[in-house]
């Protein structure tokens, strides 16, 4: 059976990490590299990247990060932020990438999911989606509602109906994102995560507002999802990968405990 | 040396970067006189059957492949070069390379994990191995170690090549192969350290192999 998966989110601009990470007793980190291995030591079974700056000077140094990260990390990892074209996925995968997360650019031309999914496989193409709860409406019967620009345009899409879509373009799992819930320390948004999870049969990746280890556990149970992304608490000290792991085991959830 | 077999099949490069990082001496090639002098050769492969069957015939590599092993050269492949050291696949409905008896088939949709969560088709993610025999490749590998799968299709070799299997869906054959000629289902050089365990275990056998 699958192992139920945690995955660190490292956001990354100019090719170094935007917030300070401590570990507890180490070093303050800013480079994405040294970041990453600490997770792949700690246990992590996939990394994400984010470049939010996307410029065309940064591209080609967090291109370098992923270089160097792939030099060090034997452990799938995935990269986001500004990724629009075949040619930018090429570029990222070469680099060394497994995956690549498509979120804006997904939104406003969908066929760059069954573009990327018909020149590099589905496994490499994920869709990361930021979620707004809304009244429902005609428009947006679940409620939910896909945003970009980090919450601040909605697009008028439903969530599951998006969600679908992605999967019938060739997406081969979901990064689901509550803007609600995100940065909140209060757990993953369990309704959206869920729904989402059952409305598509690839997995999907629960996102925002992770604060304690219970959260993850209740992502993967209740919430349906095949992994949790984590960010502040373990970018902190406050946990390590291995802690939430070793927490999620203990509730039952089968997940990989040797590395 | 290790020689990395390169057709185009995409995962080339991640298998060095590991090489690299394990201090193993490699090359990535084609070239039937640098496949003819390595220690071992390592068989990756990301992509369809049909396509790597018609790529490594039209490069010749087909038939490097066989000398190699008839030559008793080490031979390990990997997913998709895993699968196509058999005889046939059902991807593509390709008559694959035939170097160990048996087929690939592609798993069945609508299965369901032993938590009685679906099982969709790919089987993607880390997932552990039961090993039903030793193998030099395992050595050191911890019994709780997991690895990283990418796959649609999985090989059902003779029984009697079997070294572990893992489940999903269904127990399917996760390793298996002869002595210096071996296959793994998962990606080693994206499993972490119990990957990189495997391919080194690979290297001394070759090395091993090659002082004798």
């Amino acid at each position: 059976m699958l192992s139920k998966r945690v995955i660190p989110c490292l956001d990354v601009r100019n090719g170094r990490l935007t917030k300070g990470i401590r570990f507890s007793g180490n070093e303050d980190i800013g480079d994405p590299v040294e970041s990453a291995r600490r997770y792949y030591e700690q246990g992590a079974d996939e990394i994400v990247f984010y470049d939010i700056t996307a410029s065309a000077e940064a591209r080609s140094i967090f291109l370098d990060v992923v270089e160097r990260v792939a030099a060090e990390i034997f452990i799938p990892f995935a990269v986001g932020g500004g990724i629009a074209t075949v040619a930018d996925m090429r570029d990222v995968l070469l680099a060394g990438a497994e995956k690549v997360s498509l979120n804006s650019a997904a939104v406003c031309n969908p066929q760059c999911i069954s573009a990327g999914a018909e020149a590099f496989g589905s496994q490499a193409i994920v869709v990361g989606m930021d979620v707004l709860a809304v009244p429902p409406s005609p428009a947006i019967p679940s409620g939910y509602e896909i945003v970009i620009h980090g919450g601040r345009k909605r697009m008028g899409l439903d969530a599951l109906a998006w969600a679908r879509r992605c999967q019938d373009l060739g997406a081969g799992e979901l990064c689901v994102n509550s803007i609600d819930a995100d940065g909140t320390k209060d757990g993953y948004e369990l309704t959206l995560t869920r729904s989402i999870a059952e409305a598509v049969t690839i997995p999907v990746i629960a996102s925002g507002g992770a604060g304690q280890p219970q959260h993850m556990l209740e992502a993967v149970t209740q919430g349906k999802a095949s992994a949790a992304l984590v960010a502040s608490i373990v970018h902190y000290g406050q946990y390590t990968i291995g802690q939430c792991k070793e927490y999620m085991a203990r509730h039952g959830v089968k997940v990989r405990l040797s590395w | 040396m290790l020689a990395i077999l390169d057709y185009g099949a995409g995962n080339q490069t991640s298998v060095r970067r590991a090489l690299d990082h394990l201090h193993i001496p490699c090359t990535v090639t084609a070239d039937p006189a640098e496949l003819h002098h390595a220690w071992g050769i390592i068989f990756p492969g990301v992509g369809a059957a049909g396509q790597a069957m018609r790529t490594l015939c039209a490069r010749g590599l087909d038939k490097s492949l066989r000398t190699a092993v008839g030559r008793g050269q080490p031979l390990l492949g990997i997913c998709l070069g895993c699968q196509i050291l058999l005889e046939y696949s059902e991807e593509n409905a390709t008559p694959t390379l035939g170097l160990l008896a048996g087929k690939s088939r592609r798993f069945a949709e609508h299965l369901h994990q032993e938590d009685g969560s679906a099982a969709p088709v790919p089987h993607m993610g880390w997932n552990s191995l039961r090993v039903i025999r030793d193998c030099p490749l395992l050595q050191g590998v911890d019994s709780a170690a997991e690895f990283y799968f990418v796959h649609s299709y999985y090989a059902q070799p003779a029984a009697e090549l079997v070294i572990a299997t893992t489940v999903y869906g269904h127990e399917f054959c996760s390793v298996y192969g002869r002595d210096g000629l071996w296959a793994a289902q998962f990606h080693p050089e994206k499993s972490g350290r119990p990957g990189l365990t495997i391919l080194a275990n690979f290297y001394r056998y070759c090395e091993a192999r090659h002082a004798q």
